[in-house]
C-alpha cells in the first residue's frame, strides 16, 4: 500500500524533472513561463501525495498557497509580455 | 473499497500528468504545448485531490482537498488564457504547419490563413 504512494511520489518528481528539461531547452520566454506554471501544478500534486503518506493536513494549505502564488506569477509574466513594461 | 477507488483515481491522475508532460516536451510551438500541458496536468492533479476526499471522507484533510479543486481549476485556466494572449501580442510565431489564426483574424480583420499572414508580413 505505502509502496504505491511512494511510487506515485517518485513518478511526480520525474514529471517535474521533465518540466525542468523544457525550462532549460525552451527557445522563447513564453515556453519557459509555461513550463514553470506546469511545474507549480505538479508540485501541488506532490504536496497532496505527501499529505496522504504523512497524514498531515497542513501540506494541502501549502498547496493552495502555491496555486495562488503561481497564478500571480503567471499573470505578471503575461502582462509583461503583453505590454513589454510593468508600470502600467 | 474506498482505498481501492482512491488508488485508481491516483493512477488516473498520474497517467494524465505523464501525458501532459510528454506533450510539453514533444509539441512544436508554445500554443500547442500549453493547450496540451495545462488541461492534462490540471485534470490529473484534480483527480489526485478527489482521491484524497474519497480516502479520508469529510475530515480536515478531505475538506481541504475538496476546497483546493475549484481554486486549481479557475486559476490555472485563467492564467493559461492570459499567458497565451500575452505571448501572441508579444509576437511569438505559430508553427509552420498551423493552418488558422482566429485571434489575428479578429483583431486585424481579413482572413486568418497562414499564407496571407506571410504575405502581409
Amino acid at each position: 500500500m505505502m509502496e504505491y504512494i511512494d511510487f506515485a511520489l517518485w513518478f511526480l518528481i520525474a514529471m517535474a524533472a521533465l518540466c525542468l528539461i523544457r525550462v532549460i531547452l525552451g527557445p522563447t520566454v513564453a515556453d519557459r513561463v509555461v513550463a514553470i506554471d506546469i511545474l507549480g501544478i505538479i508540485v501541488v500534486g506532490i504536496c497532496v501525495i505527501l499529505s496522504i503518506s504523512t497524514e498531515r493536513s497542513f501540506l494541502i494549505d501549502v498547496g493552495i498557497a502555491w496555486i495562488i502564488l503561481s497564478f500571480i506569477g503567471t499573470l505578471t509574466m503575461a502582462k509583461y509580455l503583453e505590454r513589454r513594461k510593468l508600470n502600467e | 473499497m474506498n482505498e481501492l477507488i482512491s488508488n485508481i483515481l491516483i493512477g488516473i491522475g498520474l497517467s494524465f500528468s505523464f501525458f501532459g508532460c510528454l506533450g510539453l516536451l514533444r509539441f512544436p510551438d508554445v500554443y500547442n504545448r500549453l493547450q496540451s500541458a495545462t488541461k492534462c496536468v490540471t485534470l490529473g492533479t484534480c483527480a489526485i485531490m478527489l482521491s484524497l476526499v474519497i480516502r479520508y471522507g469529510f475530515n480536515d484533510i478531505g475538506v481541504k482537498g475538496l476546497i483546493a479543486i475549484p481554486v486549481l481549476f479557475f486559476t490555472s485556466t485563467a492564467g493559461a488564457h492570459a499567458l497565451l494572449k500575452g505571448s501572441h501580442i508579444f509576437g511569438i510565431k505559430l508553427w509552420d504547419k498551423s493552418v488558422v489564426d482566429h485571434y489575428r483574424e479578429d483583431t486585424e480583420g481579413g482572413e486568418g490563413n497562414k499564407s496571407e499572414n506571410n504575405e502581409n508580413a
